[in-house]
């Protein structure tokens, strides 16, 4: 298939590969911030191709994995209203909060259906006056826009029965937090090649001075993720430090101006919880004061509803890379996709379903 | 803090395959199903016809042997490109007879009926069925109906049965895969489940796939005819895809498999809906087309006679039985890499970005 066949080439990351073995004197730790690209490396064996001394560390930047155990229970509260059609895009709806999932609420009878946009929850409201429907804002920035244009949206059509329940997280704050953090082994980053889409990757230069790292905006297919590494393995090397476009097919330095300018207009920058990892200041969105009335939250009054997280889940351990998801001494046992302890074994793009799904159990 | 009793009691966050209730995912031919299947249907039905786990018994009567399945029909839309539920149910039952190697001779058709349902969707789709079995040359001998509440079904759900005779010689079973058994699959996958997914509702996308859904056993009898005793397992991919049905086989003989990722047939647009969907096709649903697991020296009759066949022009080699890793499926990605191929949980789920 053109566009994407030649990024599956079997010569081609020979070719990366053999120059990465050439460039690669020395350990190295390297984090690939985003789930979708865990994914592929973990899919097509790519953190078993490369050079042994460079370690590849899965990061938190899978958004389905880090909303928090509260906001999922939160959310099972609301999609057990008689009145509420609650709506999730899929891979959502079968992460366990603390006593059941989205799934099985729909199971008891729940309306909960699977939507491919936000804009489709904001068709079912309008198609369903009498009902109120909720859509489950999930992501990082790359989903903003598209939620945000969902409240707008519902605000220009008079809908007074859409709410969105917000749990959008931000890449920036979670890198500095992992590099911040004791005991931090990372050294450089593949920023996540779809959030700089939308972002552009001007909030990196910061950071890579801060910490003196280098981080690469990379793609998603195979041979972006061998560049990318690539890339940053050859910074490391030189001594180099700062940002650098790998996927500059669909990134720009200023991103998507207009899709920012709508996050800007709907979300304000607050204080989140991430799962796993617990609260990160000024990492998450929520929605401004003026489009209060659309925040599902305050709507359904479940702001009290806290959880506790499970003792034995090292999904926190997993997320900041301080552990490789087979070191967890329940992985494919106590902890398996079927029966998840934590959020990463359940989502496609979590570390821990991947390192299960594709047979890493050493 | 919880201790190690506490946690795998009630404060277990959830476990899944321990819901109190039925889930989807129990019906979508992953891990789920399987685990219904064993831990409850095994356990109360058990029997050596049954403990085989193939697409259909195989009975020893007097004068041969006949292999007998049964399977219901739920799909959503009713009609769908390339077919509709009436279709479906003929040559979902006719496959899973051909799987066992044998020529299918008679079906049974149970309609359970919604109130309410337009007669003329009705006929539609009895024409459809009975358009099906004709071509097939399987004569319908026997049936039910039920009609349920306004409410209490999707329209029409249907159930058929099948038998067949297997002719002498032939022997299909998913134990009988043996080291250095060549692994093909007989055209290009994952077609008929994305062609519903491009019709679902909320996720119409403009595609002219229209569903694989074919009767195969005309194709299998002349499969069997040329390699006969060479062919040692046959079976139908459909819900759970390709991958699933590869890992079943894999652990019903305890040999592992080892699959190309590249020279797995995949049409462009399939490729095109699974990469926005976040769809591996290997766990997308046929209901066209079959893999068949053959000696080393007949698999260039097998080739030539799928190839010459419609529903075969896509066969190709996709893998082979290896003595390393059994009970288990390993592919060799496109760039190089090695990974396993498990059975999915549950269903597959579009993903968020």
């Amino acid at each position: 298939m053109k566009y994407v066949d030649e990024y599956r080439d079997e010569a081609s990351a020979r070719r990366y590969l053999d120059a990465l073995g050439r460039i690669t004197t020395r350990p190295w730790y390297i984090m690939e911030i985003c789930g979708g690209q865990t994914h592929t490396v973990v899919k097509a064996g790519i953190d078993r191709l490369i050079p042994e001394n460079v370690q590849l560390v899965h990061g938190p930047g899978c958004p389905v994995c880090v909303t928090s155990l509260e906001l999922i229970d939160k959310a099972l509260a609301i999609a057990r209203r008689p009145e509420v059609i609650f709506t999730s895009f899929g891979d959502m709806i079968r992460v366990p909060g603390s006593g059941a999932d989205l799934l099985s609420v729909k199971a008891e009878g729940g309306d909960v259906r699977i939507v491919y946009s936000p804009l489709d929850a904001v068709k079912i409201a309008a198609a369903n006056p009498d009902r109120q429907v909720v859509f489950f804002a999930v992501g990082f920035e790359t989903t903003a826009p598209a939620n945000a244009m969902s409240v707008v949206r519902a605000r220009d059509l008079g809908l007074k029965n859409y709410s969105i329940l917000s749990s959008q997280v931000l890449v920036p704050p979670a890198m500095e937090a992992i590099l911040g953090a004791p005991g931090n082994l990372v050294q450089g980053f593949l920023a996540a090649g779809h959030v700089c889409a939308v972002m552009g990757y001007w909030e990196y230069g910061p950071i890579a001075e801060k910490y003196r790292i280098p981080v690469v905006v990379t793609g998603f297919e195979p041979l972006d993720l061998l560049q990318g590494i690539t890339m940053a393995v050859a910074a490391l090397e030189e001594g180099r430090h700062g940002v650098e476009n790998q996927y500059s097919r669909a990134v720009t330095y200023e991103g998507n101006t207009r899709a920012q300018a709508l996050i800007q207009q709907v979300f304000e920058v607050g204080d989140r919880k991430w799962r796993g990892i617990g609260e990160i200041p000024m990492s998450g969105l929520s929605l401004r004061e003026e489009f209060a009335a659309f925040d599902a939250e305050r709507r359904f009054q479940v702001e009290a509803i806290t959880a506790e997280e499970s003792a034995e889940c090292i999904a926190g351990d997993i997320l900041r890379g301080l552990k490789k998801p087979h070191e967890c001494p329940a992985f494919g046992t106590r902890c398996t996709p079927d029966r998840p302890l934590g959020a990463p074994m359940v989502s496609a793009e979590g570390a821990c379903a991947a390192y299960y799904q594709y047979g890493r159990t050493v | 803090m919880n201790d190690f009793a506490g946690f795998m009691g009630a404060t277990c966050p959830i476990p899944l395959d321990r819901y109190p209730t039925v889930q989807l995912a129990h019906g979508g031919g992953g891990r789920f199903s399987a685990q219904l299947v064993r831990d409850m249907y095994l356990a109360a039905f058990g029997n050596p016809a049954l403990d085989v786990l193939h697409d259909g018994a195989v009975l020893d009567v007097p004068g041969g042997r006949l292999a007998f399945s049964t399977d219901s029909f739920v799909v959503k839309p009713l009609f769908f490109p390339g077919g509709d539920i009436g279709s479906l149910a003929a040559h979902g039952t006719l496959n899973d007879i051909a799987m066992c190697g044998a020529k299918p001779m008679a079906m049974s058709v149970g309609f359970i009926l919604e109130e309410g349902l337009p007669m003329d969707d009705l006929w539609r789709i009895v024409q459809s069925l009975g358009a099906a079995v004709r071509r097939a040359g399987v004569p319908v001998v026997t049936g039910d109906t039920k009609v349920v509440d306004h409410g209490s079904g999707d329209g029409v759900y249907i159930n058929t049965t099948g038998i067949g005779m297997i002719p002498p010689g032939v022997e299909i079973a998913p134990t009988r895969a043996r080291l250095g058994d060549v692994v093909i699959v007989s055209g290009e996958i994952a077609v008929h489940g994305i062609a519903i997914m491009s019709v679902r509702e909320g996720l119409e996308f403009e595609t002219a796939l229209e569903s694989d859904s074919a009767d195969l056993s005309g194709l299998v009898g002349r499969v069997l005819a040329a390699a006969g005793n060479g062919v040692h397992v046959l079976r139908d991919p459909t819900r759970g895809g390709v991958a699933s049905a590869l890992v079943e086989i894999a652990q019903s003989a305890q040999v592992g498999v080892l699959i190309e990722e590249r020279a797995i047939p995949v049409g462009d647009e399939v490729r095109g809906a699974c990469e926005i969907l976040g769809f591996d096709p290997l766990y997308v649903a046929n209901e066209g087309k079959f893999l068949a697991i053959v000696a080393p020296e007949v698999v260039g009759e097998v080739l030539r006679v799928m190839r010459a066949d419609p529903l075969g022009q896509q066969a190709a080699v996709i893998g082979e039985v290896v003595g390393d890793h059994p009970g288990r499926v390993i592919l060799h990605s496109s760039v190089g890499g090695l990974r396993a191929v498990d059975m999915l949980s549950g269903e597959q789920l579009p993903r968020i970005c």
